[in-house]
């Protein structure tokens, strides 16, 4: 009997929520992602694109990323409700006073990787002793520094900018790219993956897991039902992304497209290749927006460690779930 | 199957089909030679457009190189304050048209002790001249790689974000002398507008369709007849997006500043083309000319047509000239074949077809004619020559039946004498025979017989036979015996005997009331004796000689006595040496054996026997001698 008049209950409610009434009882909510538009954050422009944000109640205006946009800034100043940020500066940014909680993990592994030429002999990371190797600064030099000490290479550092350019032309001998980007424009460039050396730092203990989904503490603490919806939405949208390259591709696409920036097809199916592989640890196209309290001590402590914080905040505190799948 | 087609028929087929062949390969070779020679002619000139371009598009940058140059210049060579560099910088940017910007970057503290960074730039955007000073210059590509590398370098190209126009900036280091070392003090670059290079690219056209483009250092496509791909991409994410990896290593030749000239399929459009390639030296960018194949190949292609058109043509007369060659060689063979069937129907008279050539097919009409001619004169001799056979052959028919009509035909002979049982037969081998033989009674209870031989065959032995049968009836019936008869006989046929025949006669006399024979031999084989229900044996007969060579040769008498039942069996030697298929012969051994069964009866039947017995062992051997045999059993009273 009881189930019966559940079911009732069921039914009238679904007829409330229908057409007409949808719009009025949408929540609004911004989104900056820590880049303009590629297929990085495929899974959030496919969950706007193919109305699943709306599905969960969600009506999300996405602020263009960019440099003259940091997410960090535009969370703090209440400009945007979440942001899409690395782990590093997401820690950093609490560790320095900014309340930010992540509230989804979304990679898993590393996709940061310090390439080398072949044919300047350069096969182990012994071979970069005495090299000029180039890396970006900020959160992202953390690794490549702990990667110098960890094999106790003497090496010259050359502040890297925003393009391959410089490795390309032989000025350093090493360059860290990220997986699914430059490292696909050095392909692209007419470099042969078998002329490169390859040291991918989560397989040298330096596994930094990067993207997650950051907000304000306040955000919350009282709107938890807003950020459990919009992680879901997320991770339905990363799982359809995964799970539809050439459609997700199209959406990329005219987004970039949209911003005015070049949109090369061909580059952005390996950025969606390989942020599935670096999202779903075990290869399935499986998101779960979890992090891993070591993968956190991990990143923390090295942060500690080369002096970008003074002390780690507490993980609990850091990281509360949306969603618990 | 070829073989039963007609001798025109074959020759088109293999006449045609070499030539084809032969056309075919020759019609090949020509194309692919041709082909050859037009693509060494379209590299030739391919090489020389490319480089007159490549050669433009460098005067033009080296030109603009010269400015961040002689800049640098100024600036190692004297300090400069910041008036001085700014009115300067304005100066650069308004002279030079193809320049929209130009920048003095210092290295940190390099100009001011106490100031990090100083990078003045003065740039024009739609005619407005701007001045701005960003600190943020050590990372941009136009700074490092110059000073990375130590050496001016070209950036990538890029779109400018404020002209929205396609830039490359030409960076050039200066450097300060410190504590007598060179050390780097700063970057000065160039931004150079590339919008006259689309232009010029895309001016360079190659016949109908084919055209040009420019890609980077990184193979990114800078100008291409396709906008789409400018900026957007590089020849390797084309190349990927293709599948093609021969465009990728086509690529990798291209931005190692490699020149070629390659089959290519164009970027555009799938067209098969080929592409000359050439780095342009002060950039490091190179310059793709699209050569459509079918536009260039197209004289090749039309010459093709027509040497394929003339060989078709060229085949078909071939076709016709055989047709008719073959018609007038086979046209007389076919007439004389038809005349070779009337005449192999007995025709001779059959006209032959008339040949007027003196080529092998005259020679073979007049040998026909030989042939029609010799044959008609060969048939009327045999026609003769079988009609003088005919004769002979009737004549000797004529001596047989008289031969025949000489030997005792009629059997029992003496049928109202029961004490003996005489049968005899001679099988001739050919009509008129040379053995015989003979019986009568010569007194009432005396019966004379004999059998005989003569030497040869046919005519010549059938008239000794008749004079020696005539004279041994003669001798014996005057009452002599066995051995006065031989004897005498001998002495008159040996007499006149020039020619030598000699024949072999055995005879006797047989008293029908004691059964005792009186016997002599010339030279005959020995009767066999089968006594009652014994094997039969041969008669112990001294040889003797044959009758008719030598005279008063002597004839030895010897006597015998029958039991009843008793039979001596005659014979000549015809019996004996009847041959078999496998040449064997019937021999002795096989007449005893033969007898053996047949001995105990009348005597007609055991020469039948007999006769059968060869018959069988002959089979279908024909008959070489004459087979004559005598049986008489002696009953007693």
């Amino acid at each position: 009997m009881m189930k019966k008049y559940f079911l009732r209950g069921a039914v009238l409610l679904f007829f409330l929520a229908g057409p007409g009434r949808g719009e009025e009882i949408l929540r609004k909510a911004s989104l900056i992602p820590l880049w303009s538009p590629q297929a990085q954050f495929a899974g959030y422009y496919v969950a706007l694109e193919k109305g699943i944000f709306k599905k969960h109640g969600l009506d999300v205006s996405f602020i263009q990323g960019g440099v003259n946009n940091p997410p960090l800034e535009l969370l703090k100043t209440g400009r945007a409700d979440f942001g899409v940020m690395w782990l590093s500066s997401g820690i950093r940014g609490r560790a320095r006073g900014t309340p930010l909680v992540n509230i989804a993990q979304m990679t898993q592994r590393s996709g940061l990787v310090l390439v080398a030429r072949k044919s300047s002999g350069l096969r182990n990371p012994q071979d970069l002793n005495g090299k000029k190797i180039s890396f970006w600064g900020g959160d992202l030099e953390i690794q490549p520094r702990a990667f110098i000490e960890k094999y106790r290479l003497n090496v010259t550092t050359v502040p890297q900018g925003y393009s391959v350019n410089l490795f390309l032309r032989g000025g350093v001998d090493a360059a860290a790219v990220m997986w699914y980007n430059e490292y696909h424009t050095l392909l692209n460039s007419g470099l042969d993956e078998n002329e490169l050396t390859t040291f991918f730092f989560d397989q040298y203990g330096l596994n930094f897991p990067e993207d997650g989904i950051y907000a304000m503490e306040d955000t919350v603490v009282r709107s938890p039902e807003l950020c459990a919806s919009f992680v879901t939405a997320s991770l339905e949208g990363w799982a359809y992304a995964f799970s539809h390259e050439d459609e997700t591709l199209e959406i990329v696409l005219k987004y970039m497209r949209e911003a005015g920036l070049p949109a090369n097809r061909i580059h952005q199916k390996w950025m969606l290749e390989k942020m599935k592989a670096l999202t779903a640890g075990d290869g399935s196209a499986n998101v779960t927006g979890a992090l891993a309290a070591e993968d956190y001590a991990r990143v923390s402590s090295a942060l500690v460690k080369y002096g970008a914080i003074k002390a780690a905040p507490d993980f609990h505190r850091f990281h509360k779930p949306a969603v618990n799948k | 199957m070829i073989k039963f087609k007609s001798l025109a028929f074959k020759l088109i087929v293999f006449f045609s089909g070499s030539c084809s062949l032969i056309l075919l390969g020759i019609f090949l070779f020509n194309f692919q030679f041709s082909k050859k020679i037009i693509l060494a002619d379209v590299e030739e000139s391919a090489r020389n457009l490319t480089l007159r371009a490549v050669n433009r598009i460098d005067a033009i940058a080296l030109a603009a190189q010269k400015i961040p140059k002689n800049m640098a210049n100024f600036l190692e060579h004297g300090a400069m304050g910041e008036n001085q560099i700014l009115s300067l910088l304005r100066m650069l940017t308004v002279e030079n048209e193809d320049i929209t910007g130009v920048s003095v970057m210092f290295e940190p503290y390099a100009f001011k002790k106490d100031l990090l960074s100083y990078g003045p730039y003065c740039f024009e955007v739609n005619g407005e001249l701007k001045f701005t000073n960003s600190p943020g210059y050590f990372l941009d590509d136009f700074y490092q790689i110059p000073k990375e590398l130590d050496r001016p370098a070209w950036s990538e190209p890029y779109v400018d974000q404020d002209a929205k126009i396609l830039e490359a900036t030409f960076s050039h280091p200066f450097y300060e002398n410190a504590l007598g070392k060179r050390k780097l003090k700063g970057i000065v670059t160039a931004d150079i507008s590339l919008e006259w290079l689309q232009g010029m690219v895309s001016s360079i056209k190659v016949l109908e369709t084919g055209d040009a483009f420019l890609i980077s250092q990184n193979g990114t496509i800078i100008t291409h007849p396709r906008k789409e791909l400018i900026m957007n991409e590089t020849i390797f994410s084309v190349a990927e997006a293709r599948g093609d990896p021969v465009l990728r290593e086509i690529g990798r030749k291209m931005v190692r500043g490699e020149s070629g000239f390659v089959p290519f399929t164009s970027l555009g459009r799938n067209l098969k083309s080929w592409m000359c390639y050439t780095p342009i030296p002060s950039t490091g960018w190179s310059l793709g000319v699209i050569f459509p194949e079918n536009e260039f190949m197209a004289d090749i292609t039309r010459l093709n047509r027509i040497v394929a058109g003339l060989g078709l043509a060229g085949l078909g007369l071939l076709v016709f000239v055989i047709v008719v060659i073959s018609r007038s060689i086979t046209r007389p063979l076919r007439g004389m074949a038809k005349a070779a069937g009337v005449i192999g129907r007995g025709d001779l008279d059959a006209p032959l077809p008339p040949v007027a050539s003196g080529d092998e097919v005259g020679k073979l009409a007049g040998a026909f004619g030989y042939m029609q001619s010799s044959l008609k004169q060969y048939i009327r001799e045999l026609k003769e020559t079988t009609a003088a056979k005919e004769r002979i052959e009737s004549e000797l028919k004529i001596a047989h039946e008289i031969q025949a009509s000489m030997l005792p035909r009629i059997f029992p002979p003496f049928p109202d004498r029961k004490e003996f049982d005489l049968f005899a037969v001679m099988e001739p081998a050919k009509e008129v025979g040379g053995d015989f033989f003979d019986f009568f009674l010569v007194e009432n209870n005396k019966i004379f017989f004999l059998i005989g031989d003569v030497s040869g065959k046919g005519v010549p032995a059938a008239l000794f036979m008749m004079i020696t049968k005539i004279l041994m009836k003669n001798e014996a019936l005057q009452g002599l015996s066995p051995a006065e008869v031989l004897s005498k006989v001998n002495n008159i046929v040996a007499r006149d005997n020039d020619s030598s025949m000699f024949a072999t006669i055995f005879c006797a006399v047989l008293d029908t009331e004691t059964g005792e024979i009186e016997f002599s031999n010339a030279g005959h084989n020995p009767p066999l004796l089968c006594r009652k229900g014994q094997a039969s044996e041969f008669l112990r007969v001294q040889h003797g000689f044959v009758l008719g060579p030598i005279r008063n040769s002597k004839f030895a008498a010897q006597k015998i006595r029958l039991a009843p039942d008793d039979m001596l069996f005659l014979y000549t030697d015809g019996v004996t040496e009847a041959m078999n298929p496998q040449k064997q012969l019937f021999s002795e051994h096989r007449l005893q054996q033969a007898l053996a069964g047949l001995q105990d009866t009348e005597a007609m039947k055991t020469i039948q026997g007999l006769k059968n017995e060869i018959k069988l062992f002959a089979k279908d051997e024909p008959q070489s001698d004459d087979i004559t045999m005598l049986a008489l059993r002696f009953k007693g009273k």
